[in-house]
C-alpha cells in the first residue's frame, strides 16, 4: 500500500513537471475559457484544439466533466471538486493544490450542446496529434466506434501527417467508417466508397462486419449497398477461414495438453498394462513440485523468477518419479497380472495421495506463477496466440519427441521393450527385470509430473488437479491402441480437435458428451484401438 | 417352476442372510414405533433411515457381485445405473408434489418454473402414477445397460477395456444430468419430496415401511441372484470368468450370457437406487461421479468377492466407516479408504467372508480345499509363475 502511494506520488511529480514547461504558453488560453460565456468558451477552445498541445487534453476533460470552474475572487479558471460543503482546487494546468474555497467563491464554467460537440471533437483532434502512437492508435479506434463525422477534418490532417503505418491504418479504417455512414456517402465517386469497403474489409474483424452489414441494409446509394455487400461476403468468408484456424489451433492446444497427460500412462498402462489409477495424482505432485520451487526462487532468488520453471522440470521429473517408484516397489510389484485388482490399489493410493496433499498444503488452490517468457500474446494474421498455449504445445512435442528417443534408440529402452515382450527370455539374456519394472514404472510417473509442471500454467493447482485428467488420459490411450506411442500422439490430438470443432455447434458440456459417446462406439469398432498391435494370442 | 428356482439357490449361507433380514424386517419397526423412547433398545428414526441407506448400497454391491464375482465383468459405471433408478423414482415423488411447490404451479415442478418452461417434456409423461414409475426403474436401467452390453459384448470388448468404458458411460452421464436443458432438474437434481404413495414421505410409519421394503428387495434380489448361480446358467457364467475363450469353443453363446446377468444385475442396480431416493429425500447428478462407481467395487471386494453374502456385509460395513470417519475424523477418512483399497487387494483377495478359507490353505498339513473363487486362484499361481520369471 506504501509502496503504492510513494510510486502514484513520483508520477504525479513527473507529470507535474512535464506540464509546467507547457503551462506558459497554454495558460492565457485555459484563462480565456472563463470570460465570454459560451461563445467565449467555444473561441477559446477552438484555439486550444489549435494550438496541438496534448497537456491542454485534462484541461478540456475537465470542462467537459463539469468540473472546470471561475475564482470569483482573481477570476482564474481552476479545477474545483466537491469535498463536503466547499471545494478543493487545483490548478488546470500544474494539477498544483490551490486550497479550499466555498461554493459561493466560485462559479461554474457552463456548457451547452453545440459547446459539448466542440469539446468531444477536439478531444479527439488533440489525441489524434498526440506524440505517443498508442494514444493516437487508441483514439482511431475510438473514431471508429463512434464514428463521430465531425472528426472528420482532424482525421484527415492527422492521416496525412502519420508515419506509423499501423496508426495510418487505423486511421485510415476509421476515416472510412465516416465516410460509408455519414452524409458524406451520397456524394462521393464510385472509386471512393470503393476504397472504402476496401479499407474496412482489409480491417477484416467483426467490428468491420458488423459496420459494412449496416452499410449494406442502410438506406445509402444503391451502388454503396451493393459494394458494401459484396465486402460483406469476402469478409464473412474470411472470418470463417480465421475461425476454422482459431478452433484447430485451439484443437491442438487441447490436444497438446492431453497428449501430455496420456503420455505418461501410455508407458504404464501401454507398455507395462499397469492401470494406474494414480496417475493424475503424479501429475498432481508434479505440479505442487512446482509451487514449491517456485516458493523457494520467491523466497530466495526473486530476480531469477523467470527461470522457476527450468528447475520445476527436472524436481517435478524425480519427484514423481520417485513416488512412482516406491508405489511400483510397495504395492504393483505384487499385482502383475491381475490388471483388475491393480486398478483397485492404485485407486486406493490415489485417495490416500489426494487426502495427504490436502492435509499438508490445504484444500485451496495454490498460486503458480507464469514466467515473463510465458505470459503474452501475439497475433498470427486473424489468430490471437497466447505464449503459454504455445510453450505448451512445443514442450508437449518435445516430451513425446524425448521419449521416442529414450524408448527406441537407449540400453535402458531396448530392455523395456525386452520386458514387455517375453519377460523370462529377457530375463535370460540377463536383464534385472524387477529393476527395469520400477524404473518402467518411474519413467511412467515422472513424465506425469512433466506434465504437472505444463498443467499448473493452465489449471488450478488443487489436490483435485489430477481428478480431471485421469479419465481423459485413459480414453486417449485407449482410443490410440494401447503399446503404441503414436497411437496416444493421434488420439490426443484426434479428440482434442474434436471436441473444439464440437464445441461452437453444441456446447462444451454436450460436446464432451459426444466425444464420450463416440468413443465407447468407437471401442466397440476397435476393441484394441485405432493403432492395435497385431498378434495371434487368444487372451485366456 | 418359480419355486423349484428359488430353492435351488438355499444354501446354508442363503438360509443364514435371509435369516438375518426377516429379523431386521420384524425388529426395526418394533423397536423404532412401539418400543418407548426411553428404552435402551428404541430406534430412532434417523438410525432407521440410515440402516436403508446402507441397505440400499447392499442391493447395489449384490448386484455389482453378480456381474463382477460370477461373470468377470468389472463394472466401474453401476452408480450410473443407480442413479437412473433412482432418478425415475424422483420423478414420481415429483410429480407427486403436484401444486405444493415454492411456485404454486399445478403441472410442472419447481426448477422448470424457474427455467421458464412451458410444459412437461414428454419424457415425464406417466410418472404421476407410482405403477408407472416402478417399470421404469427396471426398464430404463435395463434397457440401458443391454444396448451398452449388446455392443460391447458381442465386440468383445473385455477386462480393463470394458472397465474404462463403463466409466466414460457413467462420466457422460454425469455430464448429461448437470445440464439444465435435460430437464432433470440441472445440478440440484430432484428434492423436496412430499408425499409417497399418498402418505407423507416424512412421517415415521413411513420410514420404516421404506425400511422394510428396502429389506424385502434385497432378500428378493439375493434369492434370486443365489438362484440365478446355482441354475446351469450359472455354472456357465462361471466358466467364461475363468476361460471365456474355452467356454466360447465349446460352442456356448457367451455374450447372450454376460447379456442376461448384466442386465439382470442393472435392473438390481436401478431398483436399489429407487429405494434409495425417498429414503434420503433428494436425487442430484453427483451420484453418477465416477468416484462412487469404484466405491462401490470396493464394497465387494471387502466383502468378498464371487459370494453374494460378502457383498452384502462389505457394503454395510463400508458405509458404516463411513458414517463413524467422517462425522468423528474426516480427515483420515480418505486415508482409511484408500488403505483399504490397497490392503484388501493385496492381503484378502477374497474378502472378509474368504478369510477363513485363505487362512485354512496356509495352515500346514492340509490340503487346499476347492476353493469358491477358483479365478483368483489361477491368477495367484499364474502370479507366482510371473514372479519366478521375474
Amino acid at each position: 500500500m506504501r509502496r503504492a502511494l510513494r510510486w502514484l506520488m513520483a508520477v504525479c511529480v513527473v507529470v507535474a513537471t512535464s506540464t509546467a514547461a507547457y503551462a506558459a504558453d497554454l495558460r492565457p488560453l485555459v484563462q480565456a475559457l472563463g470570460s465570454g460565456g459560451y461563445s467565449g468558451t467555444e473561441k477559446a477552445l477552438a484555439q486550444l484544439s489549435e494550438a496541438g498541445d496534448p497537456a491542454a487534453v485534462p484541461v478540456i476533460e475537465a470542462l467537459q466533466a463539469g468540473d472546470l470552474y471561475v475564482r470569483k475572487a482573481d477570476g482564474a479558471v481552476v479545477v474545483a471538486r466537491k469535498a463536503g460543503d466547499a471545494f478543493t482546487l487545483t490548478d488546470p494546468l500544474t494539477r498544483a493544490a490551490l486550497g479550499e474555497a466555498p461554493s459561493t467563491a466560485v462559479e461554474k464554467i457552463r456548457v451547452n450542446n453545440s459547446l459539448r460537440r466542440a469539446i468531444s471533437a477536439s478531444l479527439g483532434a488533440l489525441t489524434l496529434m498526440s506524440p505517443d502512437a498508442g494514444v493516437r492508435r487508441s483514439a482511431a479506434d475510438a473514431v471508429f466506434k463512434s464514428r463521430d463525422a465531425s472528426a472528420l477534418e482532424t482525421l484527415n490532417a492527422a492521416i496525412a501527417k502519420e508515419q506509423d503505418k499501423g496508426v495510418r491504418a487505423a486511421m485510415e479504417q476509421a476515416r472510412a467508417a465516416i465516410l460509408l455512414t455519414g452524409e458524406a456517402a451520397s456524394k462521393m465517386t464510385d472509386a471512393d466508397i470503393q476504397s472504402a469497403t476496401d479499407t474496412l474489409t482489409a480491417r477484416g474483424d467483426r467490428d468491420a462486419l458488423v459496420l459494412l452489414n449496416m452499410v449494406a441494409g442502410s438506406g445509402a446509394s444503391d451502388v454503396t449497398k451493393k459494394l458494401a455487400a459484396a465486402a460483406v461476403s469476402t469478409l464473412e468468408q474470411k472470418l470463417a477461414f480465421w475461425a476454422a484456424l482459431q478452433n484447430l489451433w485451439y484443437g491442438l492446444s487441447l490436444g497438446s495438453v492431453l497428449l501430455l497427460a496420456a503420455i505418461g500412462l501410455a508407458v504404464t498402462f501401454g507398455v507395462m498394462g499397469v492401470i494406474n489409477m494414480a496417475h493424475g495424482e503424479m501429475v498432481m505432485i508434479g505440479a505442487y513440485t512446482t509451487f514449491l520451487v517456485q516458493e523457494f526462487f520467491r523466497a530466495h532468488a526473486p530476480g531469477l523468477f523467470d527461470l522457476s520453471i527450468l528447475v520445476a522440470l527436472p524436481a517435478a521429473f524425480l519427484v514423481s518419479g520417485g513416488v512412482g517408484i516406491v508405489i511400483e516397489r510397495s504395492v504393483i510389484r505384487w499385482l502383475y497380472g491381475r490388471p483388475l485388482e491393480t486398478l483397485l490399489a492404485t485407486w486406493g493410493l490415489s485417495l490416500a495421495l489426494q487426502q495427504a496433499v490436502r492435509s499438508i498444503f490445504g484444500p485451496t488452490n495454490r498460486e503458480v506463477g507464469a514466467p515473463s517468457w510465458m505470459s503474452g500474446a501475439f497475433e498470427l494474421g486473424g489468430l490471437t496466440i497466447t505464449y503459454g498455449r504455445l510453450w505448451i504445445v512445443v514442450f508437449a512435442f518435445a516430451v513425446f519427441a524425448a521419449l521416442l528417443v529414450a524408448l527406441k534408440r537407449t540400453w535402458f529402452g531396448l530392455s523395456i521393450r525386452a520386458v514387455t515382450q517375453n519377460r523370462p527370455m529377457a530375463n535370460a539374456m540377463g536383464i534385472r527385470t524387477a529393476r527395469v519394472d520400477a524404473l518402467t514404472f518411474g519413467l511412467g510417473s515422472g513424465i506425469a509430473g512433466l506434465a504437472g509442471v505444463a498443467l499448473s500454467q493452465i489449471d488450478n493447482v488443487s489436490p483435485n488437479l489430477g481428478q480431471g485428467y485421469i479419465l481423459d488420459s485413459f480414453m486417449v490411450v485407449v482410443f490410440g491402441g494401447v503399446g503404441n506411442l503414436w497411437g496416444t500422439l493421434v488420439g490426443a490430438l484426434t479428440l482434442g480437435t474434436m471436441n473444439k470443432f464440437l464445441e461452437p455447434y453444441a456446447g462444451a458440456v454436450l460436446g464432451k458428451i459426444l466425444v464420450l459417446i463416440f468413443i465407447i462406439l468407437f471401442i466397440q469398432r476397435r476393441p484394441r484401438g485405432l493403432f492395435a498391435l497385431k498378434g495371434r494370442a487368444v487372451e485366456a | 417352476m418359480l419355486l423349484r428356482f428359488f430353492l435351488m439357490g438355499l444354501d446354508r449361507k442363503a438360509g443364514i442372510v435371509l435369516a438375518i433380514l426377516a429379523i431386521l424386517a420384524v425388529a426395526v419397526p418394533v423397536m423404532t414405533l412401539w418400543v418407548p423412547a426411553d428404552s435402551p433398545f428404541h430406534l430412532s428414526v434417523f438410525t432407521v433411515s440410515l440402516l436403508g441407506k446402507y441397505l440400499c448400497f447392499a442391493l447395489l454391491a449384490l448386484a455389482l457381485d453378480l456381474v463382477w464375482g460370477y461373470c468377470g465383468i468389472l463394472s466401474l459405471g453401476h452408480a450410473a445405473f443407480f442413479a437412473i433408478g433412482g432418478y425415475a423414482m424422483g420423478m414420481y415423488l415429483m410429480r407427486q408434489i403436484g401444486p405444493r411447490g415454492v411456485y404454486g404451479n399445478p403441472v410442472l415442478p419447481d426448477f422448470m418454473v424457474f427455467l421458464n418452461w412451458k410444459e412437461l417434456p414428454w419424457y415425464w409423461l406417466g410418472f404421476d402414477h407410482f405403477w408407472f414409475a416402478a417399470i421404469m426403474v427396471l426398464v430404463v436401467p435395463g434397457a440401458l445397460a443391454f444396448a451398452f452390453g449388446w455392443f460391447a459384448f458381442r465386440s468383445r470388448v473385455t477386462g480393463v477395456y470394458l472397465s474404462i468404458i463403463t466409466q466414460a458411460l457413467t462420466f457422460a452421464l454425469l455430464l448429461a444430468f448437470f445440464r439444465n436443458d435435460m430437464g432433470f432438474g440441472g445440478n440440484n437434481g430432484l428434492t423436496d419430496f412430499k408425499d409417497i404413495l399418498g402418505y407423507d414421505i416424512q412421517a415415521d410409519t413411513t420410514r420404516v415401511a421404506l425400511f422394510v421394503a428396502t429389506v424385502a428387495a434385497l432378500a428378493l434380489s439375493y434369492m434370486i441372484a443365489s438362484g440365478v448361480i446355482a441354475s446351469k446358467l450359472g455354472k456357465v457364467l462361471v466358466a467364461l470368468r475363468d476361460a471365456e475363450s474355452r467356454v466360447r469353443f465349446m460352442g456356448y453363446d457367451t455374450e447372450s450370457y454376460k447379456l442376461f446377468a448384466w442386465t439382470l444385475s442393472a435392473c438390481m442396480a436401478g431398483v436399489a437406487g429407487a429405494l434409495y431416493v425417498p429414503q434420503v429425500g433428494i436425487i442430484n447428478p453427483s451420484e453418477f461421479a465416477p468416484a462412487s462407481s469404484i466405491e462401490a467395487v470396493i464394497w465387494v471386494a471387502v466383502g468378498g468377492r464371487g459370494t453374494l453374502a460378502g457383498a452384502i456385509l462389505g457394503a454395510v460395513l463400508v458405509n458404516m466407516g463411513k458414517s463413524y470417519f467422517t462425522g468423528a475424523l474426516p480427515e483420515l477418512w480418505l486415508f482409511a479408504l484408500g488403505g483399504l483399497f490397497v490392503a484388501v487387494t493385496l492381503f484378502l483377495p477374497k474378502g472378509l467372508l474368504g478369510l477363513g478359507a485363505q487362512l485354512k490353505a496356509k495352515l500346514p498339513g492340509r490340503k487346499t480345499a476347492s476353493l469358491p473363487n477358483t479365478q483368483t486362484a489361477n491368477q495367484a499361481t499364474g502370479q507366482t509363475a510371473g514372479q519366478k520369471g521375474a
